[in-house]
């Protein structure tokens, strides 16, 4: 079947609504609008505008909410419009949903779901450009979920409404017009797991790790790659927080050489973090030293020619591979 | 120009200082049944602050904070509430917290440093403390949405300060409750004093109460000192919001006779005579004066409460003393429902880390 990302989304969260009444949705243009990327659209006929919730405009305001609904006993989805106006909710998320359980000595946990649009390429221009998971990934408390695929996007929501902590669900808004195979599963039961990274392609020479939307940016560059006979593994990292070590330290101390692509800025980056965690674990194993490919730190520029040479690219990719293999 | 809209605010009292009744009192003060456990409550809460401040400058807690001067508030509403409703309490309210349910060793807990202590074994439901300040608005504006989706007649009631309705959290919590009509209370604990800021320096409203009307909500302000006040309009907005009123907004007028918390010193920036002045209004003295008028208090029921509240207080603290403190590694606990496996391993270096010394201290 093959459906898109939005789709994809859309459809886990409709099993989400109809499968569970503790459910429900709330964020800015949600309801009759059907979400400023479409992904409940018709919800709001279906379930009703009081668990398709309009908010006002006020992010700080509706996390919090969420949070507290969470605590009395529902299992809100927060669609916050995108990472940028998240900022506003940041308070909520680190102080409140991260700690409660911590500060409650065990007696609450905060069920929350927070999802929201992330990421640059639609020229938005610097102020509704920003990749900021790797500040969500730094908060101990919470998961960080960044699905990449539509398998993903189809069967994260269910697990991460499971989980009893709170989890945000990184939604990169150039993947929404993607289109794949949506696998047939038994049971048409999409839950994925929630704990690994994923190995996308298969590689010896090489290791390109990265997330969200630069996925299929890293595996359009492993194609062009292996046209030239260089084989390169792309892992998918797939869960920010907590990190998948193993899969990683697996990879490069196969390939023996990295190459990480990360769409937020280079200064304290997720890339750093992964580059670390390679340091540390396979320092012995490397044959050169790793590179990044990350955004450049400037204000995402709304000029498209300027845009595009602000963002991890696939030529990009390819050299710092090249540079990386000497080849 | 034509007026489109006009608004008022109302203040309520019904005892004076010295506890005269200054109009027609409501119904449920007609039998003293009803007011000796308020007063009763607050009695407890103020030997409580005495005896915390205490364990505090001796190193048997760490940093508290006192709600002297203030316990007509938290028991006035507390008294009103269900128990199947939810109170979200900010770091003031343990006058409330005690009323619902919490132990006195429980919030000795709290304030040790054991997070345990905000694990109540009573209001199950009731949230933590919420030290950031205005964040708690919003969740209970959330809790009360979730009461409202699954058509429970429960309400949430929310405590903060002053100096929170400054905050975006607050104004935001309360204009969409408003929308969304929602079962909630919320209610001010005006004490004049946002740490060293004072009332007037926090906002250049008359009144804070009159915020409740940018939601499109009701305000009302009361004396805080006056318990009955306290309870008798904490009653109608808890009667209002369970009915399906939705939200209200209460402004307790107090004054906060003690310090920020043990870590402040008011007299830095405050007057020492003024603050002198305000304990003619403290709730406390109030009240008694009230019973003892009617005939339902004398010197002897005195007495025998504020034995009793010793008792029961010194009962709590050698409770509390008793309890070992937590394991280093509590604090990877309650992170997460299952610890991820890289915390693991900050857990066992936590544990090595520990084992070097072998067990900490309360505060």
């Amino acid at each position: 079947m093959r459906i898109s990302y939005r789709e994809a989304m859309r459809q886990a969260l409709h099993e989400a609504l109809a499968n569970d009444p503790r459910v429900f949705l709330m964020g800015e243009d949600v309801g009759r609008y059907g979400g400023t990327y479409a992904v409940s659209k018709g919800f709001y006929d279906e379930f009703g505008p009081e668990r398709i919730r309009d908010t006002p405009l006020s992010e700080l305001g509706f996390v919090g909410a969420g949070i507290g609904a969470a605590l009395g006993g529902m299992r809100p989805i927060v669609e916050v419009m995108t990472v940028n106006f998240s900022l506003l909710a940041l308070d909520q998320i680190v102080n409140s949903a991260a700690l409660l359980r911590h500060m409650s000595g065990g007696q609450v946990s905060v069920p929350l779901v927070i999802r929201m649009a992330t990421g640059a390429g639609r020229q938005l221009a610097a102020q509704h450009s920003h990749s900021l998971e790797n500040w969500y990934a730094h908060i101990p408390g919470i998961r960080v979920l960044a699905p990449a695929t539509i398998a993903d996007a189809r069967g994260m929501l269910g697990p991460a409404l499971a989980d009893p902590d709170p989890v945000v669900i990184f939604e990169h808004a150039q993947l929404y017009n993607m289109e794949d195979d949506l696998r047939d599963e038994p049971n048409e039961d999409w839950a994925c797991d929630i704990e690994h990274a994923a190995i996308r392609r298969p590689g010896s020479q090489l290791s390109l790790i990265t997330y969200g939307g630069s996925l299929p940016k890293a595996l359009d560059a492993a194609a062009e790659l292996a046209r030239d006979g260089i084989d390169v593994e792309v892992v998918d990292l797939r869960v920010l927080r907590p990190l998948d070590t193993a899969t990683i330290a697996e990879s490069v101390s196969r390939t023996h050489r990295a190459v990480i692509v990360d769409e937020g800025w280079r200064s304290g980056s997720l890339a750093a973090e992964v580059m670390a965690r390679i340091v540390e674990r396979c320092f012995y194993d490397l044959d050169a030293p790793p590179l990044r490919v990350c955004s450049e730190e400037v204000p995402i520029p709304y000029a498209k020619h300027m845009e595009d040479a602000a963002l991890p690219q696939a030529a990009k990719i390819v050299a710092a591979v090249r540079e990386v293999l000497n080849v | 120009m034509a007026t489109v809209a006009r608004f008022e605010i109302g203040f309520t009292r019904f005892l004076d200082a010295e506890g005269e009744a200054t109009q027609e009192l409501p119904a449920f003060v007609l039998d003293p049944a009803n007011l000796i456990p308020l007063y009763r409550a607050m009695q407890l809460t103020r030997a409580f602050d005495t005896k915390a401040i205490a364990l505090q400058r001796t190193g048997k807690i760490g940093t508290f904070a006192s709600a002297l001067g203030q316990e007509a508030i938290g028991v006035g509403v507390a008294g009103a509430m269900r128990k199947e409703d939810v109170l979200v309490p900010s770091y003031r309210d343990h006058a409330a917290q005690f009323v619902r349910g919490v132990t006195m060793t429980e919030s000795l807990l709290y304030w040790g440093g054991d997070e345990s202590g905000s694990n109540f074994s009573v209001p199950r439901e009731d949230f933590p403390i919420c030290v950031p300040i205005g964040t708690q608005v919003c969740h209970a504006a959330g809790v009360a949405y979730a009461f409202k989706l699954r058509k429970e007649p429960r309400v949430a009631t929310c405590f903060l300060g002053d100096g929170a309705t400054s905050k975006g959290d607050f104004y935001e919590a309360l204009n969409f409750a408003a929308v969304w009509r929602a079962p909630l209370v919320v209610v001010i604990n005006n004490n004049q004093w946002a740490i060293s800021v004072p009332r007037e320096h926090q906002s250049a409203t008359p009144t804070l109460a009159q915020k409740a009307i940018a939601a499109g909500i009701e305000g009302v302000q009361v004396d805080g000192n006056d318990v009955i006040a306290v309870h008798d309009a904490a009653r109608k907005a808890i009667d209002k919001a369970r009915a399906g009123g939705g939200p209200s907004l209460i402004e307790a007028i107090s004054y906060r006779l003690g310090d920020h918390t043990t870590a402040d010193d008011a007299t830095r920036y405050r007057d020492p005579d003024v603050v002198q002045q305000q304990w003619a209004n403290e709730p406390i003295r109030r009240l008694r004066n009230y019973l003892a008028r009617i005939g339902a208090w004398d010197q002897e029921k005195e007495e025998r409460l504020l034995k009793e509240c010793t008792e029961q207080i010194n009962a709590a603290v050698e409770a509390y003393l008793a309890i070992p403190p937590p394991a280093t590694t509590a604090m990877f606990d309650h992170l997460y429902a299952t610890l991820p496996a890289t915390l693991q391993e900050q857990r066992e270096a936590a544990q090595w880390f520990a084992s070097r010394d072998g067990g900490g201290s309360h505060g």
